[in-house]
């Protein structure tokens, strides 16, 4: 039974605020300024920007119903393999506010703001003493970021010593973002597989080591969620080489306070705030990717940085200032600092034993998940994983229902689906994080959910229905392939019939 | 008389003379997807064998197309440029990618005929 | 430990359903040597209110524009943001959301990005924008980037008027991609010649408006003849809200538009994190970096939207991507959008007269004080003057009595001795007349 007006219950089908226009009505109320001679140097805008005008109740009307169409760790259980989603800790987005913090301008004089510097510099202090490396580059805006970061400060290492090396070893299983940055830096990339296990093949990598090659990285845990069990073995072959390695610590939830980072040859490791550190992930950002570096690098770190000596805290803004050879700078300002406050207090609140239960009960869920699902579901490799297991569909092998299908289905269940097809050594790939944040009674209620429909799906009749899904979501499948034919990026006027 | 090529990256090339005719074969559009988007060599560019010519989209990916052969581009087909849902209609036929004036025929020799490229895909699955 | 639901008796259970003794088993594959047996040096965890009072005691020993009146720009400026804002940025639903990439339970997300396309392509006036970058700067760096690829020239030229942060930058970000770039020397006077610098063999040029000093330009004639020479324009815009009174870079004729989010919705917060917005031509949409938002329809026939034209994204093209952008700036562009919801047409364009009428009052009376001297003719809502002596000296004093006085140029340009006097001073509707008379008593007393 439809209803007049399209909306169902609650979930109300919102227009566009470009279609709800109310021409003179805003949601604020300037006291506009008395007759003045302007100083626009002729340059003021003639006829209108095309923004629609809209009270204040109509806005919030219009965002709160937005957001009752999106999913949420808030709302339900969100196991994205590699994405760490775990609570964002209210208390987080108190601290982040205090005025104290989120009214100081970047450029005031350094001796009014040595309340940020200090936060900054404790900040840079806990990733240190966590990972066991002696330096650390904030100023990175997200995990790529310090991917750039880390392999900026290993090409100017390299050039210091007069060497010339341009190759970057990475793994088939890294995220596409590894070779992404790599090329940024100038580098070629050249592939090494993974081996039956899981793992990187050592040999493979070794037999690519050369005078050439400037660094491989590896991301460990690996995107399959399994520890590199030969990582000193890859250190060693890769220093012996002359080269650096670079860790990608996207899954560092897995062994925060578990694992010295330092004692691992690891030479550079970018570090998730808003996935280890609990920053929120806000719909895709911001985020923040600093990068902890080995004392080979930390002289290459880019500005700008803190330093805290008998006068204080300062920031070392330019590279003529620093006693080291800074690669450059890598974004405006002072680098994602509302980010690292609500990292910190995180931090703070965890402390150096909650963050080793974090990366324990991280890990156990994982596994416990494991367990539960690999008679039913196909695993991928032997063994326990770390913090995320990985599934592919050989399972769903002549049932007529893709990954991508079973995901549609699982978010009739109630759960946001875990992610699909990645990493790609492995088909139709299923990787699944709960993180630590999860109680035992969500994940046994998810395994129900996935064993039931895995029985159904290999029950070899049900592919209609899975193709079907989801029902229950404001939306049903949305046609992508129109999407990138024609594409509409952008609200028009329509012109007049 | 023609005869037409395949290269194991799931190019076809068909040859008239000099000029040969490629596309991508239909078990690459399959493994594509809902083709959205593709970029052709512009005519003039000269392309070695196994180097990037083109690019073709689709929703989940965007792969390479390589041209089989040396030589110069003479001539690309907007056709598909319009209309990319054209290469998954007819790969093999009216969605063309673009034509090579070949400069070094005795290239043709490392190709696979029908034959052996539906075997070769074939062992791939 | 309030954030970690498991209670011991789960362990035990979970760990005798995986078959282990111990969580230690689990860790089986790290090497002896990297394994720390026990705690880290740092603090055990604290409660909430131990964790707020540590902090606090950070904040309070900030002096900021919550307590005394500020007058710093230099690229982050304070606006007003209203209340609601927050409040519905606060919501789980936005605030702890992934990227959109199940679209059918991320339609809040999608139809937003989808309506701030529109609102930065409306205000730069452009055709089509992305659904924001990291920042400005970093912006500024992609924007090169995608006219070497479009034009397929590696030079590009940066204005002396661009802030020094874009231009430090995108020399770093794109050192080893095979482009050249030059950045004229800093322009306080605004008569560097960049007409005359044009060659058919530059990407493209990088302008700011208002420029890094505050001065308004109009860009038509450089558009134009960059244009001829199929040079493309990327006009950079550190103030947003300044769109809402001075003619927009597209209607100069842009190809590229930058802007810095960060003044509306976002807040100063130490300068980060901020929201870089992005916009350009339909015809170069595919050379466009970061993610788009399309709509389309569901199986019902129902208007939806998604993320679209990934291809080009680096989960899907690696090493061929057209960047590495991974993620965007997403609560950010969510809060910039409600800000210019909540304003729209009327809000935004009386907000930037306030700020203009603002900065004008300032000038006036700042111009009026012996030995300091405006150097702009036409300006938004920052301008630049020269103060006798160092103006860097001037604001510790400012600051020692509680005035926040404007970001000396020498900060920005610490080997520049020419720029040691001269000073940036900002004014927005947050500038009450008392903090403009505060600002100018101080000066006389001290200069």
């Amino acid at each position: 039974m439809s209803t007049i007006s399209g909306n169902k219950g609650p979930l109300i089908e919102e227009p566009l605020i470009f279609e709800q226009s109310t021409p003179g009505r805003c949601g604020v109320d300037w006291e506009m300024p008395e007759a003045y001679e302007d100083r626009l140097g002729g340059l003021r805008k003639k006829g209108a920007i095309g923004l629609p005008d809209i009270a204040e109740p109509t806005v919030i009307r219009h965002y709160t119903r937005l957001s009752q169409k999106n999913v949420g760790i808030d709302t339900v259980f969100y196991p994205l393999g590699s994405c760490t989603m775990k609570y964002n800790p209210r208390l987080n987005e108190k601290t982040a506010r205090l005025p104290g913090l989120s009214q100081a301008h970047p450029f005031q004089p350094v001796s009014t703001v040595q309340g940020a510097l200090e936060l900054m510099d404790q900040c840079a202090h806990w990733l240190k003493v966590l990972t066991g490396m002696p330096a650390v580059a904030m100023s990175p805006a997200a995990g790529a970021h310090g991917e750039f970061c880390g392999l900026m400060a290993i090409r100017a290492a390299i050039e210091a010593r007069g060497e010339k090396r341009l190759k970057i070893l990475v793994p088939e299983s890294a995220h596409g973002t590894n070779p992404a940055s790599a090329a940024i830096c100038g580098f070629s990339v050249e592939s090494i597989p993974a081996n039956d296990r899981g793992r990187v093949d050592l040999a493979a990598l070794k037999a690519k080591l050369g005078p050439d090659v400037a660094a491989v990285m590896v991301t460990n845990p690996n995107t399959c969620g399994l520890f590199e069990d030969e990582v000193l073995e890859i250190a060693d072959a890769v220093h012996a080489a002359g080269g650096y390695f670079y860790c990608d610590g996207a899954n560092y939830n897995a062994i925060v306070g578990r694992v010295r980072i330092a004692d691992l040859g690891v030479d550079a490791m970018h570090i998730n705030l808003h996935k280890t550190f609990s920053t929120p992930h806000g719909g895709g950002g911001p985020g923040a990717g600093p990068t902890v570096l080995s004392e080979a690098l930390a002289p290459f770190a880019p500005v700008p940085y803190v330093v805290h000596d008998e006068a204080g805290f300062r920031l070392i803004e330019h590279a003529h200032q620093s006693e080291g050879k800074p690669c450059g700078r890598l974004k405006g300002f002072h680098g994602q600092f509302g980010v690292m406050v609500r990292a910190l207090s995180y931090m703070m609140a965890l402390g150096a034993d909650g963050l080793r239960q974090c990366a324990e009960d991280a890990v156990l869920n994982a596994n416990y998940l494991l367990a539960q699902l690999k008679d039913e579901l196909t695993p991928s490799f032997e063994g326990p994983c770390m913090h995320e297991a990985l599934f592919d569909d050989r399972f769903l092998k002549d049932s007529g229902v893709t990954t991508l299908d079973f995901a549609k289905a699982l978010i009739d269940e109630g759960f946001h689906p875990m992610t699909m097809y990645f990493p790609l050594v492995v088909h139709g790939a299923l990787l699944m994080e709960p993180t630590e944040t999860e109680s035992k009674a969500t994940l046994d209620k998810f395994v129900a959910s996935v064993k039931g429909l895995a029985r159904r799906a290999k029950q070899g009749n049900a592919a209609d229905d899975f193709k079907a899904a989801p029902i229950y979501a404001p939306r049903r499948r949305l046609d992508e392939t129109a999407a990138a034919r024609s594409p509409v990026l952008r609200w028009k006027e329509q012109a007049a019939e | 008389m023609s005869k037409t090529y395949f290269t194991s990256e799931h190019e076809w090339i068909k040859v008239e003379g000099d000029v040969g005719t490629v596309g991508i074969t239909d078990h690459a559009q399959g493994a594509l997807g809902d083709v959205v988007f593709v970029e052709l060599p512009p005519v003039g560019k000269q392309v070695s064998k196994g180097g990037d010519a083109a690019v073709v989209e689709s929703v989940k990916a965007a792969s390479d197309v390589y041209s089989p052969v040396s030589g110069e581009v003479v001539g690309a087909n907007d056709a598909i440029v319009d209309q990319p849902a054209l290469v998954n209609d007819s790969p093999e036929d009216g969605a063309w990618f673009f034509k090579v004036k070949l400069s070094n025929t005795s290239e043709l020799d490392g190709l696979m005929d029908r034959a052996a490229y539906d075997a070769f895909v074939a062992g791939q699955s | 430990m309030r954030y970690l639901p498991l209670t011991a008796a789960d362990r035990r259970s979970m760990l005798d359903a995986i078959g282990v003794k111990s969580v230690d088993d689990l860790y089986r594959d790290v090497p002896q040597a990297a394994r720390r047996e026990g705690l880290v040096d740092l603090p055990l965890h604290a409660s909430e209110m131990e964790v707020e009072r540590r902090v606090a005691r950070l904040a309070a020993k900030n002096l900021t524009a919550a307590t005394a009146p500020m007058f710093c720009g230099a690229g982050v400026y304070r606006h007003h943001v209203p209340a609601a804002v927050d409040a519905m940025i606060q919501r789980g639903e936005f605030l702890t959301s992934y990227t959109p990439y199940q679209p059918e339970v991320a339609q809040g997300t999608l139809q937003y990005l989808f309506e701030f396309q529109t609102q930065v392509a409306l205000i730069t006036g452009m055709e089509v924008a992305n659904a924001s970058l990291y920042d400005a700067a970093t912006a500024t760096a992609e924007a090169i980037a995608m006219a070497a690829r479009v034009t397929r020239r590696t030079r590009a030229l940066i204005s002396g008027g661009v802030h020094p942060h874009y231009s430090e930058t995108a020399e770093t970000s794109l050192r080893y991609t095979g482009l050249e770039i030059e950045t004229l020397a800093p322009d306080p006077l605004g008569t560097e010649d960049l007409l005359g610098r044009l060659s058919s063999d530059l990407a493209c040029v990088v302008v700011q408006n208002p420029s890094f000093f505050g001065r308004l330009n109009d860009l038509k004639l450089l558009a134009a003849s960059c244009q001829e020479m199929g040079i493309l324009l990327a006009v950079v815009v550190t103030e947003p809200v300044s769109l809402g009174l001075v003619a927009s870079p597209g209607e100069m004729g842009a190809d590229i538009v930058v802007v810095e989010g960060q003044s509306l919705g976002i807040g100063l917060n130490f300068g980060g994190p901020g929201l870089g917005l992005f916009a350009t031509r339909d015809k170069f949409l595919r050379q466009m970096p970061g993610r788009l938002t399309g709509q389309t329809v569901d199986q019902d026939g129902k208007r939806g939207w998604v993320l679209t034209l990934s291809t080009r994204e680096q989960h899907i093209r690696r090493e061929k991507a057209t960047s590495n952008i991974c993620t965007n700036s997403g609560l950010c562009a969510l809060a910039f959008s409600i800000h210019m919801t909540m304003l729209g047409e009327t809000g935004f364009t009386a907000l930037a007269e306030v700020n203009h009428a603002r900065a004008v009052a300032l000038a006036n009376k700042v111009g009026a004080v012996k030995g300091i001297k405006v150097l702009n003719d036409a300006f938004f809502n920052e301008f630049a003057v020269t103060v006798p002596g160092s103006a860097a000296e001037l604001v510790e004093k400012l600051a020692a009595k509680g005035i926040l006085g404007g970001v000396p140029a020498s900060r920005l340009y610490p080997t520049w001795p020419e720029l040691d006097n001269v000073l940036l001073l900002a004014a927005t509707e947050t500038n009450s007349d008392e903090d403009l008379d505060a600002l100018v008593s101080a000066l006389k007393e001290l200069v």
